[in-house]
């Protein structure tokens, strides 16, 4: 009993104990509901499935929620604007492409543009940020209330449609591949991530000035600049993310794309056990919490509940995991029970 | 002189492992300006956050002129109400409202339900002009200097409750002229009755302003004095101890003083300066000496080190190290110049808390390789285990989040991080503060052996007699400025306490 | 000297209320010339200003207060789309009367209100994160109240939204040669009654400036005696209230409810009262300023209208530009500030 009492208190000291449970639940609870949720089968040379579709449609939350990391491990602070950025870079790239049966410049100058465009706007969000000293929130504010605007502008406050069948292709499926190309996506954003933070000390440096930006400076570390860099990426997440999710509904609608995302980045790397006030992360965990936020989404959708009556779950979860990372939580139990402690002696 | 207005006995305070206050007695009368003193750690902020309600009182007595019992404050608005007002270092105000309201916040006068405007703009002003301070009252309290926000400060304190002031460290950002200003206000207050416990680490000030003096050391009583009859010397004695003798010194008594003319040294500052907290300075310093800077608190000892390193970038004078002139614009320039700074206050500008043993101690050479150079996961452990082995770090493993290591053991990690750049100056700013004796001695050691191997070492501390032991050469500073140096020779207790007190022999 | 006097002036908080009330009234008289054929000098055009945002005045005002104690609340668009749809629903779907129906939304609000504030000033979560649960919540509520979109049919309601006022004076004589007075709605009278409490209270209650001491300096505000969280917990209800007031200012304008209903007005309004002066780091900030930036926004809207061609989604773009110049600039201003201070 003792031996199992010390296991579990080793495996709850894991780091990514929390993350991996919470999905953990949801997938347990989503087994017992539909007890085929684990099955896949191929149909036309793709694979089908309930985890199929919760992986793939998770992809654009999960490449977000990797940017959101970096930005609120480097300055505690929030970008409230990915799901604004993903809709002008993708409204860029349909704009830049076109809406004929050929492409008015080839797919991937279009792809770049797309990416430019992200990394522009990161770039002013980081500038806003590491250069005026502007609180993040209030910084990313400006291309939140912007952004969709923009993309109006570009797409002159209309729908969009592309009309070249291969556009298709970054959202669905590569001919001949039986799993959907988002997946792969994600994945090599997620691995080209983890490979920049191994193998550079960008990830030391992060950390480093999230937790303690004086002792950062005095051991010769440019906090802007890091800060600044971190800001970039996350516009270029926001940018790929707006590739996909455009390519999926083979249009741009300036209004919808990437609606409510960054609540969703946010939660996901709470859901992930990261703190939003900076310092240390972890990227695993902000992805367990992406995917974890979908399996949410899509068992919720299996149980009948609508998609606009979804946030009210998401709110409650939100609620929940902040208010027990709350130390004045603590403070009051502990008190609430000394309390109590107090009165069944006196009893 | 007046009668006692309020009495402290036996007022003793435990924190976990440290006694910060043992049997203090200390006595205010009425009218007067009574300076309360003693180096870090000596209890004062202690004392006061006591009397103050700030903490809790463990044991002992206060009582106040008027009040037939002893009180016990528990929170700051008790303390007020029982006649004792503080002013602290930072102005404790908001600046976005107005002069008058910052003194009438919380107890606004009011007029059919409304706040009455007009009556506190009017009362404020009379309350400013009993201070003969006039300024327009109702202009925000951010367009006017510290030195007028803590006259407000002060005018809200005294309008509250006009028994006893408390002023910690009120001039420490003041330039002479505020500060004359600050002190006639003290001596009108101080005619109106008003008792005024002055905390301070300025001598000078304190001997032009207070009546009586009550010095605290390491959490005890040393005594109360009249000032007019008690040197300076004799102060600085009181304040710093002097139960230590020159013999146990650990120094290699045989090394003979070196002369370093016509050597190049390793650094060499001419009139670096930063304005408001170290005036322009000159400064040699050569291959494998360790050199000392003394002073008191806020003399400018550890404001000089960070102009040095540009920790606060120094905004007059030039730099050269090794011969050529360097400009430093932030701290990687400085270090990229070959220095390193283990700086004073460990918890918020040394260690990086959250992150690991290893981490902390190869951040600053992987800062110094630049973002694309990352030592590999092997090479840092294997650096990491030979300085936690060199430093005899005590520590789980090195994968052990620094936070939870001891206070000696931190700032060992702090040096491992700074050895492992292997500077050519390496600056340590109280590296012995807050740990154990034995980890004090092992660093001391360290410190000569790696003059020995030809670093050249600033060594900052407020303990003379570590200084004594461990330096070759000793900078003097006084109220914000380089005043003197001592050569090896004159390395003895009483030389370095009278030019820390400076003024003539100070009678 | 001289220039420091300047300096001095411009850094002044109520240098920013100037340039707003300067701007207003600039793009006004430019739209009276730019426009004169259309009419835009009317006094009708003008009173249109208020009665098209009598909501968001509302809103501006309360999120006007929270800002001012250094906070956000992002909630109050979902907030009153939930009162808009829980208030058609109760009158349409459950037949409860006009005014009852109302009381239930403003006390909804108020207890909307009270789980942010406990959320906020006692358990000290970031107000951003609160909110945005919030912001989640509210509208998940609407939706699961009706997906469809109900009208307001009830009679008494539909004729608090209808009744015009007319104004005794401003009038003109229209083509028939039959006189024509300028006309508002009671929710214009609403939206000017909270503008005037809101200011009373900031500027001549306890509450109020123990509201600018705690967004000043929250660390001093403990030690000046004012109790800190208590003060926070009032202006998350209040704002709930205020947020609840606005829904149902705002239903009088649509008379219905739908799920996608008064999306981003939050941001309008931050944007509103950050155009007017408010600081978002806190402790700065005046209700009048936030009515001009309401109004900035409503004659940017009346000129879009007004001039056919461009679409509405240029709105967006030049708040956003407003925005970001207020931003920029106060952020100048603080580090001017803070260079002064040292």
């Amino acid at each position: 009993m003792n031996k199992i009492n010390a296991y579990w208190q080793k495996l709850r000291k894991q780091p990514l104990f929390l993350p991996i449970l919470c999905l953990c639940l949801v997938l347990l609870f989503n087994v017992i509901k539909t007890p085929a949720f684990f099955n896949i089968s191929i149909q036309n040379g793709v694979f089908y499935g309930y985890i199929i579709d919760i992986i793939n449609r998770s992809s654009e939350l999960v490449i977000m929620a990797v940017g959101m990391t970096l930005v609120a491990a480097s300055s505690g602070g929030a970008d409230i604007s990915v799901g604004a950025v993903s809709a002008v870079a993708g409204g860029m790239c349909i704009f830049a492409l076109g809406s004929d049966s050929v492409y008015h410049i080839p797919y991937l100058a279009g792809f770049l543009l797309a990416m430019l465009t992200g990394i522009a706007c990161g770039a002013w969000n980081g500038f806003l940020v590491a250069k005026m000293k502007i609180q993040p929130m209030v910084a990313t504010l400006i291309l939140f209330t912007a952004g969709r605007g923009i993309a109006q502008l570009l797409t002159e406050g209309q729908i969009l449609y592309v009309r070249v069948e291969s556009y298709k292709r970054l959202g669905a499926f590569l001919p001949g591949v039986p799993l959907p190309t988002p997946v792969f996506v994600a994945a090599i954003v997620v691995i080209l991530t983890t490979l920049m933070l191994r193998y550079t000390a960008l990830g030391l440096y992060i950390e480093a000035v999230g937790i303690n930006r004086r002792a950062g400076r005095l051991v010769g570390l440019n906090s802007s600049l890091i800060i600044f860099l971190t800001y970039t990426f996350c516009g270029l997440c926001s940018g790929i993310a707006g590739m996909i999710i455009t390519s999926r509904v083979y249009s741009i609608d300036a209004n919808n794309a990437g609606l409510n995302m960054e609540l969703d980045a946010i939660l996901a790397v709470a859901l992930g056990g990261n703190s939003l006030g900076g310092g240390k992360f972890s990227l695993a965990g902000s992805v367990i919490g992406a995917i974890t936020i979908q399996a949410l989404t899509t068992s919720l959708y299996a149980m009948k509940v609508t998609a606009d009556q979804l946030p009210i779950y998401k709110a409650i979860v939100v609620v929940i995991i902040v208010s027990l990372q709350s130390p004045e939580l603590k403070k009051m139990l502990t008190g609430l029970r000394n309390r109590l402690a107090l009165r069944e002696r006196v009893a | 002189m007046g009668s006692a207005i309020l009495t402290m006995r036996n007022i003793s305070k435990n924190f976990p492992g440290v006694k910060a206050l043992d049997q203090v007695d200390f006595t205010l009368r009425a009218g007067e300006i009574h300076a309360l003193m003693g180096e870090n750690g000596a209890g004062k902020s202690t004392l006061i956050k006591v009397l103050t309600g700030v903490e809790e009182l463990e044991t002992g007595e206060i009582r106040v002129e008027g009040i037939p019992h002893p009180i016990v404050n528990r929170s700051p608005q008790e303390a007020q109400a029982n006649g004792i007002s503080t002013v602290y270092q930072e102005v404790n105000l908001c600046l976005n409202l107005s002069v008058a309201e910052n003194i009438f916040i919380g107890r606004e006068p009011r007029k059919l339900g409304a706040i009455h405007w007009k009556e506190i703009n009017r009362r404020a002003k009379t309350v400013m002009e009993n201070l003969n301070i006039h300024i327009d009252v109702t202009k925000a309290l951010e367009n006017y200097s510290v030195a007028i926000q803590q006259m407000v400060a002060i005018a809200r304190a005294v309008d509250i409750s006009a028994k006893v002031l408390i002023l910690d460290e009120p001039t420490s950002s003041l330039d002479e002229q505020e500060v004359q200003k600050l002190f006639r206000v003290m001596n009108q207050l101080k005619e109106r009755g008003i008792g005024i416990i002055f905390v301070t680490h300025f001598l000078e000030q304190m001997y032009e302003i207070s009546d009586r003096v009550t010095v605290l050391r390491n959490g005890g009583l040393v005594g109360e004095y009249e000032v007019e009859s008690l040197p300076r010397v004799q102060l600085v004695a009181k304040m710093m101890g002097k139960e230590f003798d020159d013999l146990a010194s650990i120094k290699n008594e045989s090394s003979s003083q070196k002369n370093h003319s016509g050597e190049e040294p390793v650094v060499s500052a001419r009139g670096l300066g930063h304005a408001g907290t170290i005036k322009p300075f000159d400064l040699d310093i050569y291959q494998g000496e360790v050199i000392g800077l003394t002073g008191l608190l806020g003399s400018g000892r550890s404001e000089l080190a960070r102009a040095i390193y540009g920790a606060d970038k120094a905004d007059c004078g030039v730099l050269h190290v090794k011969g050529k002139k360097v400009q430093i614009h932030a701290p990687i320039d400085a270090m990229k110049a070959g220095m390193g700074f283990l700086p004073e206050n460990r918890k918020e500008e040394g260690v990086i808390a959250d992150l690991s043993v290893r981490e902390n101690i190869i951040i600053a050479l992987q800062a110094k390789r630049g973002m694309f150079r990352l030592l590999t996961q092997r090479e840092q452990e294997k650096i990491t285990d030979e300085y936690i082995k060199m430093l005899q770090i005590k520590t789980a493993g090195r994968e052990t989040p620094v936070k939870q290591l001891s206070g000696g053991n931190q700032q060992k990690v702090i040096l491992g991080r700074w050895l492992l750049t292997h500077p050519d100056f390496l600056i340590l700013d109280e590296p012995t503060r807050g740990i154990d004796v034995g980890t004090k001695t092992e660093i001391q050691k360290l410190v000569l052996k790696l003059a020995g191997e030809g670093m050249a070492i600033m060594f900052i501390s407020s303990e003379i007699e570590e200084m004594l032991r461990t330096v070759s050469r000793m900078g003097v500073l006084r109220d914000g400025a380089k005043v003197g140096e001592l050569e090896e020779i004159q390395l003895t207790q009483t030389e370095v306490m009278a030019a820390i007190a400076g003024g003539g022999n100070g009678e | 000297m001289m220039i420091q006097k300047l300096k001095n002036k411009i850094t002044g908080n109520s240098f920013l209320l100037m340039i707003t009330i300067l701007l207003f009234a600039a793009m006004y008289i430019a739209g009276v010339f730019i426009f004169a054929d259309k009419n835009f000098g009317k006094m009708q055009v003008f009173l249109n200003l208020f009665i098209s945002n009598a909501g968001l005045i509302v809103a501006a005002v309360g999120m006007t207060m929270v800002l001012i104690t250094g906070g956000i609340d992002i909630s109050i668009g979902s907030v009153i789309g939930m009162t808009c749809m829980l208030l058609a629903w109760m009158m349409e779907k459950k037949s409860i009367g006009a005014v009852p129906a109302i009381a239930i939304v403003l006390l909804v609000g108020i207890v909307f209100g009270f789980a942010q504030g406990f959320l906020v000033a006692y358990l000290k979560i970031q107000p951003f994160i609160v909110t945005l649960a919030g912001m989640f919540f509210a509208r998940g509520m609407t939706a699961i109240i009706s997906s469809e979109m109900i009208s307001i049919q009830n009679p008494t309601f539909l004729a608090m939204a209808n009744a015009k006022l007319y104004l005794p004076f401003g009038g003109a004589v229209n083509k028939k040669g039959v006189m024509i007075y300028p006309y508002i709605y009671p929710s214009v009278i609403i939206a000017l009654i909270v503008l005037a409490i809101l200011f009373v209270v900031l500027k001549y209650t306890k509450l109020g400036r123990a509201i600018y001491a705690v967004g000043g300096n929250e660390q001093s505000a403990l030690l000046m005696g004012l109790n800190v969280r208590r003060t926070k917990m009032k202006v998350y209800v209040i704002n709930g209230f205020l947020a609840a007031l606005a829904g149902f200012v705002f239903a009088l304008n649509s008379c219905g409810g739908f799920v996608e209903q008064a999306r981003g007005f939050e941001m309008e309004a931050i944007a509103s009262a950050v155009i007017g002066g408010t600081l978002l780091t806190g402790g700065v900030g005046n209700v009048i300023g936030s009515l001009f930036g309401v109004l900035i926004k409503g004659t940017i809207e009346t000129f879009i209208t007004f001039q056919g061609t461009l679409s509405s989604w240029w709105t967006r773009i030049v708040i956003a530009s407003l925005l970001c110049f207020f931003i920029v600039l106060q952020s100048i201003f603080a580090a001017i500030k803070l260079r002064r201070a040292k």
